[in-house]
């Protein structure tokens, strides 16, 4: 899997939503997307990238785009 | 306009006296003309005390609300359709509770300044994560009580989390084994409600006489004393019993309310409640809410920067306390310290632990 999958992977399976809807998709949104879907979601992005993020990036990953640029920090490319 | 990323960039205890003040003033004197402007019950408040939004010189001049008021009336200084999330205190059957509404924007920057508060205590590094109460707690996502949000609010600071306790309150010693097991010499940061950890953990682990190893560990805990108070049990007992049964030595308690989501105040090293420079506390004499001095008992009146999707950020609580000195705290921490006295006669019963408590 490419890291593009592996990261439409995991808003995908947390919120239970389709590929469709990731672009431009954000933080209570929708309902699945609300404070505790949130931490399920970096729970997600953690296992998949093996990862440990900050406090501030988990608070500041507000909307789907703004999830990879925060990645990036962690060397994920996409 | 206010800007929360510029008020929550300084840190949480950083500001003297006179600084604080200034920075408090501004920030609270543009939210209280905001909520004039976008809050019709608030505005009718301030009219009918006679208040003037435009010429604020010192927040401690605003108009405070009760927080009975969040009970009785629907406060909000935003379009219904905005609100995303309603909070809402925890009240012992019978009661009424408080409904606090909030948009995303409120909400997120509540996060951020609770993040920033605990960081300053526990460091910026994400911790394993024992929580002593039941995972049961915040399987309803749509109405949250303030016992979720508590814990949903401090799972931000963990990496890997166990729940303490099964779904009926019963401790889960296994779970705890392996939890602590996989983490072996790693620091553990635990975080529950005062009465909970009271009845579920510390008497449990008297009882089953397992000991687990948590002196790398550092608590949070708060919501309310009352139940601990009735059964004499005080902070220093409190914290003697906790290190017996798991060695732990780094205790914080802290003192917050729904109606005031984000801007805790926290236990230092000295045994003392802080004040950050995102919210304040003053001390009112029941005569005549006159501000008392410091050193003398009053009820508590609580000012925030974070309410702005409701009018709540200058509130009268139920609770009497007391200031103890201002930037001398011997932890270094600036703004000033207190200490709270209990809730005063007839209040209701609230705090997330002391609701809980009532049934025992």
């Amino acid at each position: 899997m490419t890291n593009l999958e592996k990261y439409n992977q995991a808003f995908i399976e947390c919120f239970e939503i389709g590929e469709d809807q990731l672009e431009g998709l954000e933080y209570q949104a929708i309902p699945t997307w609300d404070s505790v879907g949130h931490m399920g979601l970096i729970a997600a992005l953690e296992d998949a990238f093996d990862i440990m993020m900050d406090t501030d990036d988990i608070i500041d990953l507000s909307s789907y785009e703004k999830g990879k640029e925060i990645l990036a920090k962690y060397n994920v490319e996409f | 306009m206010l800007n929360y990323t510029d008020i929550l960039s300084r840190e949480p205890y950083s500001l003297e006296k006179e600084e604080k003040h200034a920075f408090l003033t501004g920030i609270l004197a543009e939210l209280t003309r905001y909520h004039y402007a976008n809050c019709e019950l608030y505005k009718r408040i301030c009219d009918a005390k006679g208040f003037n939004v435009d010429m604020i010189n010192s927040y401690y001049d605003i108009p405070f609300l009760p927080v009975r008021l969040f009970k009785e009336y629907d406060l909000r200084s935003i379009p219904a359709e905005d609100v995303k999330k309603t909070m809402t205190s925890s009240g012992t059957t019978g009661q009424q509770v408080s409904k606090i509404y909030l948009d995303r924007e409120t909400s997120a920057i509540q996060t951020k300044t609770l993040t920033k508060i605990v960081s300053s205590f526990i460091g910026k590094k994400r911790l394993p994560m024992l929580i002593i109460d039941t995972s049961a707690i915040i399987k309803n996502r749509a109405m949250f009580s303030a016992r979720g949000a508590g814990i949903l609010g401090f799972s931000m600071f963990a990496r890997d989390k166990c729940y303490a306790l099964d779904e009926n309150m019963e401790l889960d010693v296994e779970g705890m084994k392996a939890f602590l097991e996989k983490h072996e010499g790693e620091d553990i940061f635990l975080f529950g409600f005062t009465f909970m950890i009271w009845q579920h953990f510390v008497k449990e682990l008297k009882k089953t006489k397992y000991h687990p190893d948590l002196s790398r560990g550092v608590m949070i805990h708060g919501g309310g004393w009352k139940k601990l108070l009735s059964e004499s049990v005080l902070s220093e007992q409190f914290k003697q019993e906790l290190n017996r049964v798991c060695g732990i030595t780094r205790v914080h308690d802290y003192y917050g309310m729904v109606e005031q989501t984000g801007t805790i105040y926290m236990e230092c090293e000295c045994g003392h409640l802080h004040t950050p420079i995102f919210s304040d506390v003053i001390i009112r004499r029941s005569s005549d809410f006159s501000v008392a001095g410091i050193g003398e008992e009053g009820l508590i009146e609580v000012v925030s920067v974070l309410p702005k999707s409701y009018p709540g950020h200058v509130l009268l609580t139920e609770d009497s306390g007391v200031i103890l000195g201002e930037d001398n705290c011997p932890c270094g921490r600036l703004g000033k310290y207190f200490k709270i006295n209990g809730r005063i006669k007839n209040a209701e019963i609230r705090g997330c632990s002391d609701t809980y408590a009532a049934k025992f």
